[in-house]
């Protein structure tokens, strides 16, 4: 177009449709069959590549406490698992770091709020359509089973030294049902970060909704057990290991049926660049763990070796599935090409009662 | 819709009539009235994501986006003949499509625009498209679903609005928005002020830093049954407030009558009560696609899909059990 000699100075005009290198991603929608398509195939505008949906605030703590929150409701587990079957090692060093984890997942919780001193408010109402609401009392739940049982561990390591008084009864009586108590919000404490990443207009996490909760369980499971083949004894620490070996196949398959049910526009970000690598690294390190957890069961430092990596590959999958999330609102590209290719496939299939946009 | 989500017609039960904006976008000048009028009304700070008052080289447009600091934005688009032919072409697919507002298609009364001829006497060569966004203020909002601590609450007349007080800047509602409207309010530089009442000369502190910050659609006015600022200011009545359903009466008039002159590029977003959000308290009439706009095109409230992600997660939670029996069933014999 022309409309003034002063046109020429005016800077390029980004590239309206973006051609996705010829590559059918839909097989068999149509095309080139020869119909007219009543709807113009989706393409892709935005306004001046700015993005569509807003990144949620959270930074690495919440990575941290993603992390962390697996780590500790995957202990709990093992923990109660050593206390009905009479594995007093595994199930001290699981209740320990059970506590200390959920302690420091919080403490990441808290601070990476707008306004930490408000962080009580979590707990002001019970909202069912709310995971962060849910969570926060699953959390909380979960945190008070944990320090009971845990705390008497302590009690019981110092040799009874812990200034008591006449609670360490109530204490010990408490103990059992506190670690079953906690064992009962140990599963949903891992399933639920997965729900609160999907229930978002994020375009990755949300498209990654049916299966992200068993990625995030198979991860906590395989991180509770790598810390758990540090801390134990290779005699009492075979649970783990088998959990170990259960959560990494359960990550593997997870991981690829998510994938292949996501959109393959929104699944995009969990391969690029740093989130990418992240990803990739974590699958490595999570094979290498499992097959230590297997095979070099007895070795000692080989275990610790293969917990290390354990949880190196559930830090790295948080990490990566969060950044991913957050990087995918950078381009309005992963927001703005899966709605129109599912509007476009709704009106080709006879359903046009349900459109944003109306012409009447 | 599911009914964890927020039922629609619990609007209707305050005796309130629902409060909405129709912005009429084809009447829209530019001005950015509005957006001082919201900036001055709300004492909302200087988008604090900036570095000075850059110019970020879109046309007129050097406000961005809406956000925490910012709840009216003015885009403006440039477009040549080939685009708005486009735009042309895309709403004329649209009203063959025999697109209703509500209920079952009606294709007989759709007027039938197919064989219209697409090239009106006054296709210009070149357009500029101007649009003050703003909350959507949706039926099924995602931000106030997702809240956990209710700081976000449905007011009587139908509006989303942020208890300030409240938030403690968790940031869920961020990820929930499925328009990116509202955001955590960082830091924020607002300018010394020598009037009203604040210290002359001095910097002015800023407002629910660390809070969750959008439009209220100016609650604390309309509870005075005043018109809130954007509109009051708009020179051009671009910016309509009032009772949802007349608006949305308005705007189908309006757009039918864009049609009749031919220009078949003029849409209504977020009029259908049966779209992915049930509708929003703010319709906007549109010239082309909403994703040039930068509006989603199909945007869905996340919480519609939270009771699938529930049995998801309880399958998955269900199979961690099973795991940590099995391994210690395997375990134990080792």
């Amino acid at each position: 177009m022309t409309v003034s000699d002063f046109d020429e100075y005016r800077p390029p005009e980004p590239p309206r449709w973006r051609k996705r290198g010829g590559k059918r991603r839909r097989a068999g929608m149509g095309g080139d069959r020869g119909e007219v398509p009543m709807v113009p195939e989706a393409g892709f505008t935005s306004y001046y590549g700015r993005p569509v949906v807003k990144p949620p605030p959270w930074g690495d703590p919440i990575a941290v406490y993603l992390f962390l929150g697996g780590v500790a409701g995957g202990s709990a587990l093992l923990g109660v698992g050593g206390q009905l079957t009479g594995n007093p090692i595994l199930c001290r060093n699981s209740r320990l770091a059970a506590l200390a984890a959920v302690g420091m997942g919080a403490a990441a919780l808290v601070e990476d709020l707008g306004r930490p001193e408000r962080f009580l408010n979590m707990l002001r109402t019970i909202k069912l359509t709310s995971p962060m609401s849910l969570g926060s009392w699953i959390l909380t739940a979960f945190s008070a089973g944990v320090g009971v049982s845990a705390v008497s561990e302590i009690d019981r390591m110092t040799g009874s030294r812990l200034p008591l008084g006449p609670l360490r009864r109530l204490l010990r009586g408490l103990e059992g049902p506190a670690g079953v108590e906690a064992a009962v919000f140990a599963a949903p404490l891992s399933a639920y970060t997965a729900v609160l990443l999907s229930d978002t207009a994020n375009p990755t996490w949300n498209a990654a909704r049916e299966d992200l909760p068993f990625v995030f369980v198979s991860s906590a499971s395989l991180a509770a057990a790598g810390l758990a083949m540090i801390t134990t004894p290779a005699k009492e620490a075979a649970p783990a290991r088998a959990l170990a070996v259960l959560g990494v196949a359960g990550e593997l398959i997870a991981t690829r049926r998510m994938e292949k049910n996501m959109d393959p526009v929104a699944a995009e970000p969990l391969h690029l660049d740093g989130p990418g690598r992240m990803l990739a690294w974590s699958e490595r390190l999570a094979v290498a763990g499992g097959v230590g957890a297997l095979f070099g069961a007895r070795h000692r430092l080989i275990a610790a070796l293969s917990g290390v990596a354990l949880l190196g590959a559930s830090a790295l999958t948080r990490f990566g599935i969060l950044r991913a999330g957050i990087r995918s609102t950078d381009d309005p590209r992963y927001t703005i090409e899966p709605q129109k290719n599912r509007l476009a496939a709704r009106r080709r299939a006879g359903v046009i009662h349900d459109s944003i946009t109306t012409a009447e | 819709m599911n009914r964890l989500t927020e039922f629609p017609d619990h609007v209707r039960q305050t005796g309130h009539p629902r409060k909405g904006f129709f912005t009429d976008t084809s009447i829209c000048i530019g001005c950015k009235a509005c957006e001082v009028a919201c900036k001055e009304w709300n004492r909302n700070p200087h988008d604090s994501k900036d570095s000075g008052y850059e110019l970020l080289e879109s046309s007129y447009d050097n406000t961005g986006s809406l956000g925490a600091d910012t709840w009216r934005h003015v885009a403006f688009i440039e477009q040549d003949q080939e685009q708005i032919v486009r735009a042309r072409e895309s709403g004329r697919a649209l009203v063959s499509l025999g697109m209703p507002g509500f209920g079952p298609p009606r294709q007989d009364q759709a007027p039938n625009l197919a064989g219209a001829d697409t090239r009106p006497p006054d296709t210009p060569d070149f357009r500029w498209l101007m649009s003050s966004d703003v909350c959507k203020h949706c039926t099924n909002a995602g931000c106030l679903d997702v809240c956990p601590t209710g700081a976000l609450f449905r007011t009587e007349h139908g509006t989303v609005v942020v208890q300030d007080d409240v938030c403690n800047g968790c940031g869920t509602c961020v990820a929930g928005c499925p328009f990116g409207v509202i955001e955590r309010r960082s830091d924020g530089t607002a300018g010394p002020k020598t009037e009203r009442d604040f210290t002359p000369g001095e910097q002015a502190p800023t407002r629910n830093v660390g809070v969750a910050q959008k439009c209220t659609l100016c609650y604390d006015r309309m509870v005075d049954g005043q018109t809130p600022a954007c509109a009051q200011a708009c020179p051009t009545t671009s910016i309509k407030y009032g009772e949802r359903e007349e608006l949305v009466a308005t705007a189908k008039e309006r757009v039918a009558e864009l049609h009749a002159q031919g220009l078949t590029e003029a849409r209504l977003y977020g009029a259908n009560d049966s779209d992915g959000v049930g509708g929003t308290g703010s319709v906007f009439l549109l010239l082309d696609e909403p994703e040039v706009y930068g509006l989603p095109p199909d945007p869905r409230v996340p919480t519609a899909d939270l009771p699938r992600m529930f049995k998801r997660a309880g399958i998955a939670a269900a199979g961690m059990l099973a795991a940590a029996t099995a391994a210690f069933l395997v375990g134990g014999r080792v």
